[in-house]
């Protein structure tokens, strides 16, 4: 890993260190936030100055503070969506491949019928009536978001699934979960980590622009999609504060991204 | 060609089904609403008079099929009920907005369309170039931008530095065709970045992949010239996908509206589905979602169909 | 009818990007070729000749590139000339014929639209003209119905006529070269044939200069008057056709061209152990088309039956029936005396490692993500339960029966090895289940000649040490005359003749057995100029006057 990481091209070096600086953020965040989550420490809107970094918010709490608490709640929040819809995708789409028949066409038809609905109106739907709790938004998410995982985990596995070294553990005698785990899993480990780092960013971009809507995380929780939403009304007096926390979303995003990319090429060319 | 229309027929026959099953899905989504109903959506303040008229609106006295029937039947003669907030028809606060909303995605798209095939195709022609890196560089975040982010730059470049353009795009139904184009201009754009990065990716890939193939090989040996091969060989051939490529970003361009019509404060149909959904307004909500999905079903439609059609396999068939 | 050097190629380097480096592939390179004359290139895999093809032609596939030398046609030199230059010579002077005509053929447009293209864009003549030439010429090329053949999209055309179209197309320009790449290399024997008349229409008939690439030597030896052997990008040796197969100097000239050695005769009767019997059996894939009718087989303890046919025959779906992954709708399956259940899930243990399979393409029949232990150790981990130390030696048992180091191969990665040491690794998973019959299912096909060759007989020794049977799936009836003692022969899903080899192979022929056998070039240079005049003459015969 780490000598792959030093043959890796300046892109994803930086995409590396956007990510992990992020993710130190997230984690430590009550260690080095200045000021507490939810504290009113100055005027409204302030400018940057020593005291506030990034200047304070709509209601004169600092905005560094919220950023850095929007990092853990937004960025734990995506990623616990991503992995709930990664596993619920990939054994579906993992059994549907290799039992096909009935099982395959009786998942596979459900899932056409949620894909045919556009996932920000059906998310929007659901919350109208369940109400946009945090409970709600992460299951909400990741059962929409697990449609895309189980049609990628299906199609990667079908075309594993075909091949003859696949027959051969089928022709020894082997179990339908000891040739998802040894023979198709580790084949299909590529595709699937590219897909969890795009994923991740549709489900982040997608719980931000929930937020950014009003029905994302609740105030006072800080969170970044949130923070823009409260803070729009400056841009009209020049004042840039939502566009921090826009641009952190957008950064961590490119971060993401620019890893994938790295890794979508390192596997093709492994292929050749 | 019999086949073909066979094949369009059932297409849009599942089409249907799913349009059916989806107004069940939002159907049922009403059902599921925990406790009782009207006091939930209604809240503490409810007078008994107001949970009255909310189990009427919704007809909540009546088995669920029956309900079901009502509703669908009412749907099929343009009646889409009573909003709760204010007690209008839902379809006359549609109506005008719907049309906004598809002002708005039209514009986007007249302006993405070309402009994404036309760069897509540079970038496939010249890839592995400085151009290609270049454009593969600003796609790429523009993918990863939310697309608020995009908006509020622009607002903050074109609305507040430069002041030529509204931040708010505000329109109305007096308002001449200049002057709706001059309103919508600033979000028009926020989605044509966003979608023409999509395109115009997926449009590079489809034909790098098809100039990949053999037969543009063999063109090459047989000394065809290039802007032939890539006319005639490279192009009939790629699109299928591309045409494919731009109707699932249409589809998604409907979509991505919601967001955009809330930061430029545009009175479209998005708008009105956030606004009703923090409201609670269930039968806007419901109204508005079903318009939705159905735009976007069609225009899956439409990118299956259409790539039926140019397919020379499917519509020269011997039988 | 041979005159002046017409395309002169001195000192060719090219080189392929790969490795994150420029490489060598074609080794300094020379070849002349005259007026009239047919050059066959030949080699296995690897060998450039495919690249030195389209080189003439001043082409060079994406990641590679002509590093030096000097190209000649007709005294004009095409190395570093201008695209335009380029592009007025290609398909006009000099023309290429690709080996998958299916997929060089563009989806989109009519055989004929394509055909006109060439003439048209190099401004020889009209469409219309271009469209009659078109039919005159795929009359001469034997194609069926010629007025409205062309009219027809690609995919409405078999393989067969689709490769001729494609050589047809070649000629649209009259061009004074065709580069003939490997045309025949994805057909039938019987198909083959009818491509390799029309290749010899051309270049005897119509005099045209040609090179000829492919790797199999009995075809070259049909239509080339001159063959350069190549390998690894270098020249081998290069002679007169007539001469160099009598006669070969160098040892890998001679290894190709060996005949492959005839096994002994080994008994067959009646009172043998029958291991397998299949009975009556019937299957396909929809439920309604037959892709197998009444099909009766055994084989016996220790001995190869082989199964014949050309692509389409149900050979391979007869394998998928055996093995269980394809149920019959009729028939019976019985192993060692006991009835095989139809499917595979309710199969036991013990039968199912009694009867194993080794594949035709070893790429894909090894797991890419596993060392060769843990390939080879898990049958023995299933079913002996072996493990630790006794499987390591048991392992390392096997490497060395089937001729690989256990030292240096133990550990690697199967996506680490070349193709031949891939099959023999599949062969050691077979045999770590020691098996009573294992069904081989065109194993040698992906493979070079001679790496082939030398799978074909580890086989062989290994049935002779161990005494297992084979059921030898395959299309090619060198390697059939080369290995089997039975022999089943199946056309469109059944068994057209079957019995044993000394049998088969001597007259008097079956009807079928008799055109296949005959469709199988020899290494004779005569050979299809007699083959097409006894076809020619046998139709004057049953046509009245």
């Amino acid at each position: 890993m780490f000598a792959l990481l030093k043959k890796s091209p300046i892109s994803a070096r930086i995409g590396f260190a956007i990510v992990l600086l992020n993710v130190l953020v997230a984690i430590f965040a009550p260690l080095v936030a200045p000021y507490g989550e939810t504290s009113v420490v100055g005027n409204v809107w302030e400018s940057f100055s020593d005291e506030f970094l990034l200047g304070t918010d709509h209601l004169g709490r600092d905005l560094m503070t919220r950023m850095i608490y929007g990092a853990r709640n937004t960025i734990a929040l995506a990623f616990v969506t991503t992995a709930l819809s990664f596993i619920l995708g990939v054994s579906l789409g993992f059994v549907a491949a290799t039992k096909g028949g009935w099982t395959d066409q009786f998942f596979s038809r459900i899932i056409d019928i949620v894909m045919a609905f556009p996932t920000l109106i059906f998310a929007l739907m659901i919350l109208s009536v369940m109400g946009a709790t945090i409970p709600v938004l992460i299951f909400t998410i990741a059962i929409l978001d697990s449609t895309r995982v189980y049609r990628l985990s299906r199609a990667v596995a079908m075309d594993i699934e075909v091949l003859d070294f696949v027959e051969a553990a089928r022709l020894r005698g082997e179990g339908l979960w000891w040739i998802m785990r040894h023979e198709i899993l580790p084949n299909a480990m590529p595709p699937l980590v590219a897909e969890f780092g795009l994923r991740f960013c549709f489900v982040f971009l997608f719980i931000a622009s929930l937020s950014f809507l009003g029905l994302g995380l609740q105030p006072p929780l800080a969170d970044w999609g949130g923070m823009v939403r409260e803070n729009a009304g400056a841009i009209t007096f020049g004042i840039y504060v939502p566009l921090i926390p826009a641009a952190a979303i957008a950064f961590l995003t490119v971060g993401v991204n620019l890893i994938v990319d790295w890794f979508l090429h390192l596997s093709s060319g492994l292929h050749e | 060609m019999k086949n073909v229309l066979l094949l369009v027929g059932k297409r849009s026959l599942a089409s249907l089904v799913t349009i059916f099953v989806i107004s069940i899905i939002i159907f049922i989504g009403v059902e599921l609403l925990p406790g009782d109903v009207a006091e939930t959506v209604l809240g503490q303040s409810a007078t008994p008079e107001t949970v009255q008229a909310f189990r009427q609106e919704l007809k909540l006295d009546l088995p669920p099929h029956v309900r079901y029937g009502a509703w669908l039947k009412d749907l099929s003669h343009g009646d889409f009920g009573t909003s709760l907030a204010n007690g209008r028809p839902v379809a006359e606060l549609i109506g005008w907005r719907f049309a906004n909303t598809l002002f708005l995605a039209g514009m986007a798209a007249l302006i993405a369309v070309p402009l994404a095939i036309v760069l897509g195709m540079l970038a496939a022609f010249y890839r592995n170039t400085f151009f290609d890196k270049c454009i593969s560089i600003v796609t790429l975040s523009f993918i990863s931008f939310p697309e608020f982010f995009i908006a509020y730059i622009l607002i903050a470049l074109f609305a507040v530095q430069l002041n030529i353009f509204p931040s708010m795009a505000t329109i109305n139904e007096s308002m001449g065709l200049g002057a709706k184009i001059y309103a919508v201009l600033l979000p028009a754009l926020t989605l044509t970045c966003v979608v023409t990065a999509h395109m115009m990716r997926q449009t590079r890939a489809a034909i790098i992949n098809v100039l990949s193939k053999a037969y543009i090989e063999m063109a090459e040996v047989k000394g065809v010239r290039r802007l032939r091969i890539i006319m005639l060989h490279a192009f009939p051939n790629s699109l299928s996908p591309v045409i494919n490529v731009i109707a699932l970003n249409l589809a998604y361009l409907v979509v991505g509206v919601v967001v955009v019509e809330v930061v430029f404060v545009y009175p479209g149909l998005g708008q009105l589905l956030v606004d009703s959904v923090a409201k609670r307004d269930i039968p806007v909500v419901q109204a508005s979602g079903l318009i939705f999905a159905s735009a976007y079903i069609f225009l899956n439609l439409m990118a299956d169909v259409l790539s039926m059609l140019v397919n020379p396999r499917l519509r020269q068939s011997q039988q | 009818m041979q005159g002046d050097n017409i395309l002169k190629i001195e000192n060719l380097f090219i080189e392929g990007y790969y490795e994150e480096q420029w490489n060598t592939i074609v080794d300094n390179v020379s070849l002349n070729l005259k007026r009239g004359e047919v050059l066959g290139l030949i080699g296995e895999s690897g060998a450039g000749k495919s690249t030195i093809g389209l080189a003439a032609m001043g082409y060079a596939r994406q990641g590679c590139r002509l590093a030096s030398g000097s190209i000649k046609l007709e005294g004009q030199e095409l190395m570093g000339a201008d695209d335009e230059t380029l592009r007025a010579l290609r398909g006009a002077k000099i023309a290429y014929v690709a080996q998958s005509a299916a997929a060089s053929f563009n989806p989109f447009h009519k055989i004929i639209r394509q055909y006109a293209e060439s003439p048209v864009q190099h401004g020889i003549m009209g469409y219309e003209e271009a469209e009659r030439e078109a039919i005159e010429i795929y009359r001469r090329l034997f194609l069926p119905d010629p007025e409205k053949i062309g009219f027809r999209y690609p995919h409405e055309l078999s393989g067969g006529q689709l490769q001729r179209a494609m050589v047809a197309m070649a000629m649209a320009c009259e061009p004074e070269i065709i580069v003939f790449d490997e045309p025949t290399t994805a057909l039938d024997v019987t198909t083959q044939i009818e491509v390799l008349a029309a290749v010899k229409e051309i270049t005897r008939k119509m005099n045209k200069a040609a090179l000829y690439i492919t790797h199999d030597l009995a075809v070259v030896a049909q239509v080339a008057h001159r063959i350069m052997v190549l390998k690894g990008g270098k020249l081998v040796e290069e002679g007169e056709a007539r001469s160099l197969i009598k006669n070969p100097r160098e040892k890998y000239t001679r290894d190709l061209l060996s005949v492959r050695t005839l096994r002994e005769e080994k008994s067959l009767t009646e009172d043998m152990d029958t291991i397998l019997r299949v009975k009556g059996v019937e299957a396909s894939y929809t439920g309604k088309e037959r892709v197998l009718e009444d099909i009766n087989l055994t084989v016996k303890r220790g001995r190869t039956v082989a199964v014949v046919g050309e692509s389409g025959s149900g050979k391979s779906t007869l394998a998928k029936v055996i093995t269980g992954i394809l149920p019959p709708l009729k028939g019976t399956i019985s192993f060692f005396g006991n009835d095989l259940s139809a499917d595979l899930a309710s199969r036991d243990r013990d039968a199912l490692r009694r009867l194993q399979m080794i594949y035709q393409m070893p790429d894909t029949a090894l797991n890419p993500r596993q060392t060769v232990r843990t390939t080879i150790g898990r049958p023995l981990e299933f079913y002996f339960g072996i493990r630790g130390q006794e499987a390591e030696e048991r392992i390392r048992g096997l490497l060395t029966k089937i001729k690989l180091d256990p030292d240096s191969y133990i550990d690697r990665m199967t996506t680490d090895l070349s193709g031949g040491e891939k099959q023999r690794i599949c062969i050691a998973r077979a045999l770590a289940a020691e098996p009573d019959l294992i069904i081989c299912d065109e194993v040698t096909s992906a493979l070079d000649q001679l790496v082939g060759e030398g799978i074909l007989t580890l086989l062989q020794d290994l049935q002779n040490e161990m005494n297992i049977s084979y059921l030898f799936i395959t299309h090619d009836l060198a390697t059939v005359k080369a290995i089997a003692d039975k022999i089943i022969i199946m056309l469109e899903g059944r068994i057209v003749e079957q019995g044993e080899k000394k049998q088969i192979l001597a007259p008097p022929y079956h009807e079928y057995t008799d055109k296949l056998l005959a469709s199988v070039p020899e290494m004779d240079t005569e050979w299809l100029d007699k083959l097409l005049a006894e076809r020619a003459s046998s139709y004057l015969e049953t046509v009245p006057n």
